[in-house]
């Protein structure tokens, strides 16, 4: 059975008010994929609190995101983030963020072009507005931009 | 990519790929780089297979063969680390910093 994370996550923030989670109801917006993957440039973000090299770290309630070039590499890379054990991902960033993974993908041809940058965020935002308003506009706008045609979100 | 089912069945992404394994490993295990592959293999394939709005693939990925049980305890009790006090954090970014420091950096 997969972990319940709405209910455990009642119980762990138990002393804050409680979280008011996303549901959706509606059918969720489709846009097909107009080419095979092999043909597509691709685009990565993870929210696992990724910084490169000297970035400023994440804050409380922070919608921000780091645009991470696609060359980065283990030694670049840090995590900054508050709700998960992050030692694993800060001995190997490809646990949330498969930025070497993907490099080699794309070398093979599986995918097209992997886009540059990568973007990385910080998940514990608790605001669902800030990020609806705030966040994923500003990163459409930049993906658009930049002919993105699939976009691969890697919570963490 | 998804590791917590719940909470993506009820934000329902236009597509998402489910892989059970503990948060902070989505997309597979430190230093294996074959899973990691093969699991964003697997997610980027989704791009292509499903037609359906709202469809959530599960991968089949077991984390821990002799550990059937690990999902009965994970996130719950002390999981959450302990917050480093902002001194702390601020001596971890000048350190990071200064290794990284404008000079070096292109």
């Amino acid at each position: 059975m997969p972990v319940e994370y709405i209910p455990r996550t009642r119980e762990l923030y138990s002393g804050y008010t409680p979280y008011r989670w996303v549901v959706n109801r509606d059918t969720p917006p489709w846009t097909p994929l107009a080419k095979p993957l092999a043909q597509s440039k691709v685009a990565v973000m993870s929210s696992g609190g990724i910084l490169y090299r000297d970035q400023p770290r994440f804050h409380r309630e922070d919608a921000s995101y780091r645009a991470i070039p696609k060359t980065a590499t283990q030694d670049d890379l840090s995590v900054w983030h508050f709700g998960y054990r992050t030692a694993d991902a800060e001995a190997d960033h490809n646990c949330v963020f498969p930025l070497a993974r993907l490099r080699e993908l794309e070398a093979e041809g599986v995918i097209g072009e992997l886009a540059d940058p990568a973007y990385s965020f910080m998940g514990g935002v608790y605001s669902a507005r800030k990020v609806r308003e705030e966040l994923a506009p500003g990163i459409a706008d930049e993906l658009k931009r930049a002919h993105v045609e699939a976009f691969y979100l890697v919570p963490a | 990519m998804t590791s917590a089912l719940d909470i993506t069945q009820a934000v329902n992404p236009p597509r998402a790929v489910f892989v059970n394994f503990p948060l902070g490993h989505q997309t597979g295990k430190p230093h294996q780089p074959d899973l990691q592959r093969q699991i964003v293999r697997d997610a980027l394939r989704a791009f292509e297979t499903i037609g359906k709005p709202g469809t959530i693939v599960e991968l089949p990925y077991v984390w821990d063969a002799n550990d059937r049980q690990w999902e009965a305890t994970d996130y719950t009790g002390d999981f959450l680390p302990p917050r480093p006090p902002k001194e702390d954090a601020d001596l971890v970014e000048a350190e990071r910093r200064a290794r990284f420091g404008e000079s070096n950096v292109k």
